[in-house]
């Protein structure tokens, strides 16, 4: 680990409240934002989510892993709403969410992006952006209709949409429509857009795929920021170094189940999680990159 | 060929209450449809509503003009929560065919209520006081091109000046951060319910507004005509404020008017121009009848539209780039 001495404050609180929590299933956190038990989500014979406890560190970053199919998206969808599970019931800030809907759950700070973007294709990029503040005085009809009851407010939401739009590289995109957006963009204007709402916790189903390295990082940085600002995210992820880089802790999920939890570092060592990932057959011992290949070069000759 | 008479009945069909009544009409749809993305095929029902609400309560009721114009835009109000309440949770082809079969149903009870809505014949003698505020004392007539009599000139009036409002609340309303939802909706309702909007309550407002602003076009029909009837509201009436929306070119505020106005001046002008040419010769008689011109005015106006989806998607004001988007 990094020299404590030059470690954030948010970083260093996140790992004060994680030191002592088990790497087990279902581990008790310290101070969860979030709490869920016995979450079963079943598809005809298929059961895509059955998640016996979960909490989630407030103020950490949470990675949620697991193969292709685990129910990582499945989960995120139970949880806020956009998928009605078949038992459980689960707590945000101590408040019951079984059953609320979607918008009320967002209202309540717990907002989501989607693994299959959402772009407004025909709003413009910084319209996008607008949509995302709650409590918008000109979103009701008849306030609407008289600009001069919301022209201040929406002023100062778009100076921070543009805040934004700088920060995630968009600015320049701003009067845009969404849908001309490259695929990695419209990634970047979800995100964006997701903090528009100033959740307490954010859940980006897999924020980075399609995005190109280099603003890869400067992205990272952003969602460690967000950490500092106090806030909790939880993110879907299949790319390693990025979950080894930015998370305090990672949850594992195989087959709708948490299988493993802890520190990056002891997750990826997890003869579990490898298994997981690589099929029952495999020895357990570290995995590189050539190993891995071989795996899926097989994987593909079988067929 | 008689040009005057051409250019007469085409210029007037710009102007006349019938273009008015089906610029209103498509105003609301496109409040529906052109913004909100909801598809709505029963737009004649809350036109038909708001006319047989008017007739009935002072034809049939004896109750005041004024009281019955109150029931026609409640009863549009109440159409929209019937119609919506049951569907906007469901997804938009839902919405689709409750519409047209509500639409229908409402045409046929103005049929079997015959007792209290004059059945197919309709009713008269509602209009009395609204012809009494009048202020026009004569006919206009300008050379023998165009002639509106006083009564034609008093609905016309009344009629632009429902279409000025009409488009002015739309202006406004898509402007504002309201309208910002309303089209965002239109995109990705999911999208919208993950940044915390009560997105059935939106859709929901959305119904009552394009209902009542299309229900105004149903007094200016029954006021227009002096009469109402069933046959009226039919679902070509709907099906002609579709094509007046996607021929002005959806969300666009006015788009509606200018596309109720090419329509209508459109099928007049071909309407009038067919018999003139086949009596002057210019069309031979075993290609079209005079009798048969009638129906070809329609097969024209169809093929017109066709080649306008193909060519300009967007519609005449519509923005190319905009439509392109939803290929992707
Ligand atoms: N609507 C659905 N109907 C039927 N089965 C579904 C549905 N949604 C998901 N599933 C199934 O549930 C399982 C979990 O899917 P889910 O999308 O949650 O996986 P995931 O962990 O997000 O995978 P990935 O990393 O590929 O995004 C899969 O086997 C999938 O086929
Ligand atoms: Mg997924």
């Amino acid at each position: 680990m990094a020299a404590d001495t030059n470690v954030p404050p948010g970083v260093a609180k996140a790992r004060e409240a994680l030191k002592d929590v088990p790497h087990e299933p279902g581990a008790k956190k310290k101070d969860p934002i979030l709490v869920a038990d016995k979450v079963v989500r079943r598809f005809g014979g298929l059961t895509a989510v059955q998640v016996d406890h979960i909490e989630i560190q407030r103020g950490a970053i949470t990675a949620l892993i697991g193969p292709n199919g685990a129910g990582k998206t499945t989960f995120f969808n139970l949880l806020t709403g956009f998928d009605k599970p078949n038992e459980g019931n689960w707590t945000f800030n101590n408040d019951p969410l079984a059953g609320v809907p979607p918008y009320k759950v967002a209202r309540k700070g717990m907002v989501r992006t989607f693994q299959l973007t959402k772009a407004l294709s025909r709003l413009s990029v910084i319209d996008n952006m607008r949509l995302g503040a709650t409590g918008q005085k000109g979103e009701s009809f008849w306030q609407g209709l008289i600009p001069a009851l919301w022209k201040s407010q929406e002023e100062e939401i778009t100076k921070r949409a543009d805040e934004l739009l700088v920060r995630f590289k968009l600015d320049a995109k701003r009067g845009d429509f969404a849908g001309s957006l490259s695929g990695g963009q419209r990634k970047l204007l979800e995100m964006a857009r997701a903090l528009m709402v100033q959740p307490d916790m954010v859940m980006l189903d897999e924020p980075m795929a399609g995005v190109n390295p280099a603003l890869t990082q400067s992205l990272l940085g952003h969602v460690k920021s967000l950490r500092e600002d106090g806030m909790t995210v939880l993110f879907v992820e299949h790319d390693m170094d990025m979950v080894r880089d930015i998370s305090d802790w990672v949850i594992v999920m195989g087959q709708g189940q948490v299988i493993a939890e802890g520190t990056p570092d002891t997750v990826m060592a997890d003869p579990r999680v490898i298994d997981a990932y690589l099929g029952a057959h495999h020895d357990g011992t570290a995995h590189d990159s050539a190993e891995v290949a071989a795996e899926v070069e097989g994987g593909k000759s079988d067929e | 060929m008689n040009f005057e008479v051409i250019a007469g009945v085409s210029l007037e069909s710009l102007i006349n209450a019938q273009m008015i009544a089906y610029a209103l009409a498509a105003i609301g749809l496109n409040v529906h449809f052109g913004y909100t993305g909801l598809l709505n095929f029963g737009q004649s029902a809350f036109l038909g509503v708001a006319a047989y609400g008017l007739a009935m309560t002072v034809a049939t009721f004896g109750l005041p003009f004024w009281l019955g114009l109150i029931v026609g835009l409640l009863s549009a109000v109440v159409l929209a929560l019937l119609l919506g309440v049951p569907t906007l949770r469901l997804r938009a082809d839902y919405l689709a065919i409750v519409t047209i079969a509500a639409a229908e149903i409402v045409r046929l009870l103005f049929r079997y209520f015959s007792e209290y809505t004059g059945g197919s014949d309709g009713l008269q003698a509602f209009s009395d006081d609204f012809y009494a505020m009048n202020p026009y004392g004569s006919a206009l007539e300008i050379g023998n091109l165009i002639s509106f009599s006083a009564r034609e000139l008093w609905i016309m009036t009344v009629g632009w000046v429902l279409i000025a409002i009409s488009v002015t609340i739309v202006l406004f309303a898509m402007r504002s951060p309201w309208g910002r939802v309303i089209k965002a909706i239109r995109e990705d309702e999911d999208a919208v319910r993950s940044l915390g909007k009560n997105v059935v309550s939106y859709k929901m407002q959305a119904l009552v507004l394009g209902g009542v602003l299309g229900s105004l076009g149903g007094y200016v029909i029954a006021l227009g005509n002096a009469a109402v009837q069933p046959d009226t509201f039919g679902t070509e009436f709907t099906f002609y404020a579709y094509a007046i929306v996607i021929l002005g070119g959806a969300a666009r505020v006015f788009g509606p008017v200018a596309g109720s106005m090419i329509f209508w001046f459109l099928l007049a002008f071909v309407n009038a121009t067919l018999p003139e040419a086949i009596r002057a010769g210019y069309i031979p008689t075993w290609l079209m009848t005079e009798t048969q011109a009638g129906a070809v005015q329609y097969i024209l106006v169809g093929l017109g539209l066709m080649l306008l989806l193909i060519f300009r998607p967007q519609g005449l004001f519509g923005d190319k780039k905009e439509v392109m988007l939803d290929g992707r």
